[in-house]
């Protein structure tokens, strides 16, 4: 069971570690790595759900009879395109966040923030 | 950058190779892996080398604003031009069966043409983001 | 890919933490071609490892470069982790195993799109035939959400041909 399973459980491993820099770290470029880590984990589940074991990729040609599922890899395609564009807008209010108060750092943004009220 | 004389020359070189694979890609994305979006991307990133070696500026004269800002929206144009087409012919809005005589000729080709908006505009918006970041300057605070 | 991860979370030079999250990009592009995706390993590799650690370093050029010492414990933060874990992995052991074909996501429309793809487009990539033709209004959608980044880009970083002694935003 341990060998059916080992797959899904690295992923969550991989996952929590992602929302983990996420929600602890403080520093903003490093919340949007942590970001992208966790949006590729999902993506690494969603493609083993679709995996079939002697299967081979879902290209028609002679000679394969055994497809890994399609439609996973559709929806992935979607998802990875669509966070690479979470991530250039994020990186680009990064930079404007850095112009406008001078630090990339979560807690002086909002002690700033805070002082100005 | 400028002036490392092995970094030019390879690039130089490089350049067409990457944008033919990046055409390669788009136009066999129905018979091996590849497609639009992965296209899109390598081509962009030919620009990109370009970029980072000799400078945003000549780049910027290479591909200038105008013709990344058309490309961007044309893409998108294409991509919904294509459905309302299939509108106006008689079927339903991305329904390619009625594109062609033949459905599965409609298909193809509506593929082929789907295919061909979503690489442009890929292409162009990563381009842009690209020089956007690049030429960014620091504003006087 | 987990000893990348762990080293992401305890490094904080930020360089090195944009390139070991292209690293975590690259592998699991190969885990992809591992596992039989290869459309999606072509796109993660060329996106994650390519345009996501060009912007990084682009951002990292215009802001910092190491991040500052964390000034409180996180001890909240770790609890919530370890029980999002636990329970992601109490819901894991109701999935099918890993490899098998019983699994509900192949029996609804999964095997119909392979058997007819073929026959109804005269495409072999199954993938391209589902996103462009079956699924072809999601994939409308997306390029919007990627035309919309690309203009978002657009207005909040100006001109990219701005010279330096213009006060104003110019407009597009």
């Amino acid at each position: 069971m341990f060998l059916d399973y080992f797959n899904y459980w690295i992923v969550v491993f991989l996952m929590m570690a992602g929302f983990y820099i996420v929600i602890a770290h403080d520093n903003l470029i490093k919340k949007i790595v942590g970001l992208n880590i966790f949006q590729a984990s999902v993506f690494v589940l969603y493609i083993s759900f679709g995996k079939i074991t002697g299967g081979t990729a879902p290209i028609i040609a002679e000679g394969f009879s055994v497809y890994s599922n399609p439609l996973p890899h559709v929806l992935i395609l979607t998802a990875i395109v669509v966070g690479v564009a979470t991530t250039a807008l994020g990186l680009a209010l990064v930079v404007r966040i850095n112009e406008a108060y001078g630090t990339i750092e979560d807690d002086e943004i909002h002690k700033a923030d805070e002082e100005e009220d | 950058m400028r002036s490392y004389l092995v970094l030019r020359v390879v690039s130089k070189l490089l350049m067409p190779f990457i944008l033919l694979f990046a055409l390669y890609v788009q136009f066999h994305g129905d018979f091996g892996p590849g497609g639009g979006f992965q296209a899109g991307v390598i081509f962009a990133s030919a620009f990109i080398l370009y970029a980072l070696i000799f400078g945003v500026k000549d780049a910027g004269a290479v591909l200038p604003r105008g013709i990344l800002r058309f490309g961007i929206a044309m893409g998108v144009l294409l991509y919904a031009g294509v459905g309302v087409f299939n509108l106006l012919v008689g079927g339903n809005f991305l329904d390619y069966n009625v594109m062609a005589k033949d459905p599965t000729l409609g298909q193809h080709l509506g593929i082929w043409l789907v295919e061909l908006g979503v690489g442009l505009t890929v292409a162009s918006v990563m381009v842009t983001i690209f020089f956007t970041f690049a030429g960014h300057r620091d504003r006087p605070q | 890919m987990a000893i990348t991860v762990i080293a992401i979370v305890k490094i904080r030079n930020l360089f090195a933490v944009v390139m070991l999250g292209s690293i975590f990009s690259l592998l699991a592009a190969a885990m992809f071609v591992v596992l039989d995706a290869v459309d999606v390993a072509f796109t993660e590799a060329s996106v994650g490892a390519g345009i996501s650690t060009v912007l990084a370093l682009g951002t990292l050029a215009l802001t910092t470069d190491r991040e500052k010492k964390p000034m409180h414990t996180k001890l909240v933060p770790l609890c919530v982790v370890f029980l999002t874990g636990a329970a992601l992995i109490y819901g894991t052991l109701d999935l099918a195993p890993f490899g098998s074909k019983n699994a509900p996501v192949h029996t609804h429309v999964g095997p119909t799109y392979l058997a007819e793809a073929q026959e109804k487009t005269t495409v072999p990539n199954v993938v391209t035939a589902v996103l462009a033709s079956y699924r072809g209004y999601d994939t409308l959608g997306e390029v919007t959400v990627i035309f919309t980044a690309g203009i978002g880009v657009i207005l909040l970083l100006g001109n990219w041909r701005r010279e330096r002694d213009s006060g104003d935003d110019q407009n597009a």
